[in-house]
């Protein structure tokens, strides 16, 4: 399939010179291709923020939707035509902060979306206030004394919570990060990717000479199917893994449940329902 | 109806009391889990099959267990579909169940149970409903004993009683079906001796017609026009009272082929329901005030993405938690002004089961149509009663679709004459569908571009003039040369249609909103043709009196306004017309 089949040409793009996106919208243009996949079967869904402008990027059906609520979206997306391959790509404010609720209950659905979590551990599109990720101490206008709230672990979350697949990659690293990306739009089911990315306005501490220091990848012997192993991994302090934690790949996925596919595959719009005949009969049930 | 209240009727007391008739109201009270509801259900079906019309509604409290709760049944020999105060024959199932009708326990009143249970009432007609069960195995079967007499009072086929508790109790074998069989027949019994002492004068002539009509509740309704509609999809968050209508198209998902998911908040459901229509399914939110408070952002996503969407808002008193099960119309306001931004939006507000129907499946059309949210607007009255009805015209109900199939270089906002633009879905055919919540230009991409901001905003407003064009023009009961003129909306339409009936004025004629946005044309002239207006609605501050104020210029002369979590009687609008005209004051 043609390499260049998602490229826009010339356009503007709103993010600043350097910016770790830029190597996450580089890797997702030859990944899809990479992958047979057509932008016609495509859509991206995202949330608000500067990541969350990524599928306006990329020639692709999307839905840029509201702040925080791309999940939501993408799972209707799908299970409303699962022929599609569906993206839901955003930043850490919005997957992680606004639209946490979602990101919990959409990995116990598990419907067969691929999720990108842009993580620069700050939030950029609102001009440097500290994000879910920010570490202990993080200084903002906002977060005067140091940012005070642990953390937020979304591997760890996502491995407790059986998402059935759970990797981190980093921008710094795009081989790895195409590598890990075209494994996880692959899988079929959840799949969360969450990517080390600099914001090189806003986030003056993690830089990608930081990320360079405090990561490391996973090794070969790691055996994504065992849990607890996983989870370890997920809560180390010091230097991050990146790479493949956790896969739960016998889970069924949502449109699985939803029933409609059982027996006709078609996605909702091509069977228009006429419920005439239905409806009389249940009509007389109802004596 | 019957001959409560008949022609001529004036004002003052008496004008609302008669002896029976043809026209029977029965109260069953007790506490949530006593069984009031397998009672209402036998009676409510048995009634019905001989051949009488039925109405039933009911009133409770937010609790799984005990507190008091009560089903209102009305039969009678022709329709009957409003709340009326009177009762005839009142059925509490414990202490303090009288006290909790009120006034509504009246001279004409007879009280029937155990005096075991109740104590010394006056004038109580004493039925051992738990010592009979007893003898026949358990309290379980005071509930069809009780059922048994009311049946044996109003004469109802014995026959179809039987046939009605073999179908109810036949999984539960020939044992449990037997005895049944025999609570009922001794209750029966029971009922026909107290209608031969003359404790009951009543009979109502059965219409055999009737028996095979449906019994519907607005909740059924509101779900079963959601599928001729097409809905194959629904996401929502359960709350009362819109709850039936998930709970309804979960139970037929597998016959209808309708995705079903229970969102983790109303968040998630409302910008599910955006997201499945993007992507060519046709969703459906159910949710009350609380709930649809938390959709108000994704309604202005809706908005600006001109995405179809159809909300069923089932009304319940607030502000906040307010009265969790009672009922109220006051969410007008918030569906009108829900989310920020200007767009085009419809309003229903159904005024009878068979409205529930056709105005659910109109909405989804509507939506589809003209890419809006479109609200069905009920409220916890409305989808908790139920009445028989003829058989529905679902030949006339088709689903209609407007997606089209996409070409290279398809633009989602294409700018036309009318505001609306070809709307295509991923996945079908060769062009991409790219839509933002932000600001966009034809292909769908963010801008700031002023020229396009505004060409957008006008193309976008501009099918406010489509959505008008397909305007639901309000129902006028009664005479043309009206002096006075009631206005109502939503589900009060029985309600003032019978008090408007037994108030036998000809110079009162009654007008009934079931679109209450876009104000309908030809509304102003209506008004102004009203020498008095007078605006009946069930909230505080007469919030569709006020629109139609701000839409037309004409102002209603008096308001009646309820607001206490319950719905208006018959008898309650009657008196407050009344009053209004003959007292002149602000009633």
């Amino acid at each position: 399939m043609d390499r260049t089949a998602y490229d826009m040409g010339r356009i503007d793009i709103a993010w600043c010179p350097g910016c770790g996106d830029f190597a996450i919208l580089k890797t997702l243009k030859e990944a899809l291709p990479e992958l047979d996949i057509p932008p016609e079967r495509v859509v991206f869904v995202s949330g608000i923020g500067q990541a969350a402008k990524f599928p306006h990027y990329l020639r692709c059906n999307f839905f840029n939707g509201l702040h925080g609520r791309a999940l939501p979206p993408a799972t209707a997306i799908k299970a409303s035509n699962p022929g599609m391959w569906v993206i839901a790509e955003s930043g850490d404010g919005d997957m992680y902060g606004e639209g946490g609720n979602h990101l919990l209950h959409t990995i116990r659905r598990n419907p067969d979306i691929t999720n990108i979590v842009h993580n620069n551990m700050v939030y950029g599109l609102t001009k440097g206030q500290a994000s879910p990720t920010s570490m202990l101490g993080f200084r903002t206008p906002v977060q005067v004394e140091g940012a005070s709230s642990e953390p937020f672990n979304p591997i760890a979350l996502a491995i407790a919570l059986d998402a059935s697949f759970v990797a981190r990659a980093s921008a710094g690293d795009p081989k790895q990060l195409k590598e890990i990306v075209k494994r996880a739009i692959r899988h079929r089911g959840y799949a969360l990717v969450d990517v080390f990315q600099c914001c090189v306005t806003y986030n003056k501490v993690n830089t990608y000479e930081w990320f360079k220091q405090n990561t490391y990848y996973l090794e070969e012997s790691h055996d994504p199917t065992d849990r607890v192993a996983a989870f370890k991994r997920a809560i180390e302090r010091g230097k991050l893994p990146l790479g493949v934690f956790y896969t739960s790949p016998d889970r069924p996925t949502f449109e699985d449940s939803v029933g409609v596919y059982r027996e006709d595959k078609r996605p909702l719009h091509g069977r228009m329902p006429d419920r005439r005949e239905a409806l009389k009969m249940f009509m007389r049930t109802l004596k | 109806m019957g001959k409560r209240g008949g022609k001529g009727a004036r004002c003052g007391p008496g004008a609302m009391t008669s002896t029976l008739a043809d026209d029977f109201s029965i109260v069953l009270c007790g506490e949530a889990g006593q069984g009031i509801q397998t009672v209402e259900e036998a009676l409510t079906r048995v009634l019905k099959r001989t051949g009488f019309h039925v109405f039933a509604t009911k009133e409770y409290m937010s609790r799984i267990r005990g507190g008091n709760n009560s089903t209102a049944i009305r039969v009678s020999s022709r329709r009957v579909r409003a709340l009326v105060d009177a009762i005839d024959l009142l059925v509490p199932l414990q202490e303090g169940a009288i006290e909790h009708m009120g006034a509504r326990v009246a001279k004409g009143t007879v009280i029937m149970g155990e005096r075991g249970v109740l104590g010394d009432v006056p004038g109580l007609v004493d039925v051992p409903l738990t010592e009979m069960a007893k003898e026949l195995g358990g309290p379980v079967y005071s509930n069809i004993i009780a059922a048994g007499v009311i049946c044996g009072i109003l004469r109802a086929d014995p026959a179809i009683l039987e046939a009605y508790l073999r179908e109810r109790f036949g999984k539960k074998g020939e044992d449990i079906v037997s005895k049944n069989l025999e609570a009922a027949r001794r209750g029966y019994a029971i009922g026909g001796g107290l209608l031969a002492k003359g404790t009951f004068k009543v009979a109502i002539p059965p219409d055999p017609s009737v028996g095979e009509e449906s019994l519907i509740s607005g909740a059924d309704a509101v779900a079963m026009g959601a599928l001729a509609g097409g809905c194959n999809f629904i996401a929502s968050y359960p709350m009362s009272p819109s709850t039936g209508v998930l709970t309804f198209l979960a139970q037929h998902a597998r016959e209808f082929d309708v995705v079903v998911e229970q969102a983790e908040d109303e968040i998630a459901a409302m910008n599910m329901g955006i997201g499945a229509w993007y992507a060519g399914a046709r969703a459906i939110v159910s949710t009350s005030g609380g709930g649809f408070a938390l959709m108000v952002e994704g309604t202005s996503l809706a908005g600006m993405l001109e995405s179809p969407m159809v909300i069923h808002l089932a009304q319940r008193p607030g502000p906040a938690t307010g009265l969790p099960t009672r009922t109220e119309q006051g969410d007008l306001d918030l569906a009108l002004h829900a989310g920020h931004g200007a767009f085009p939006r419809i309003i229903y507000a159904p005024g009878s089961i068979e409205d529930a129907v056709l105005l659910t499946h109109r909405a989804f059309n509507q939506a589809d149509k003209h890419q809006v949210p479109v609200f069905v607007l009920t409220d916890q009255y409305l989808i908790d009663s139920y009445y028989n009805l003829p058989d529905i015209d679902w030949d006339a109900l088709r689903a209609e679709t407007h997606v089209t199939r996409t070409a290279k270089g398809y633009k989602r906002y294409a700018l036309t004459g009318s505001g609306l633009s070809p709307r295509g879905i991923p996945g079908w055919g060769e062009g991409l569908v790219m839509v933002d919540s932000d600001e966009h230009d034809e292909e769908g991409h963010i801008t700031e571009d002023p020229g396009v901001r505004t060409s957008m905003v006008d193309k976008r407003l501009r099918k406010g003039a489509l959505v008008l064009g397909d305007s639901l023009g309000p129902e006028l009961v009664g005479a043309k040369d009206y002096e006075t003129l009631l206005v109502g909306w939503g589900s009060t339409y029985h309600v003032i249609r019978e008090a408007l009936e037994r108030l036998g004025r000809p110079s009162v004629s009654f007008l009934h909103f079931k679109q209450v946005w876009p104000i309908p044309p030809g509304t102003e002239a209506m008004l102004r043709r009203a020498k008095r207006v007078i605006a009946i609605e069930g909230n505080p501050t007469g919030q569709f009196a006020r629109l139609l104020k701000l839409e037309t210029g004409v102002d209603a002369h008096h308001r009646v306004l309820k607001y206490s979590g319950r719905q208006f009687s018959v008898e309650e609008v009657a008196r407050a017309v009344c009053d209004a005209i003959d007292g002149g004051g602000d009633a």
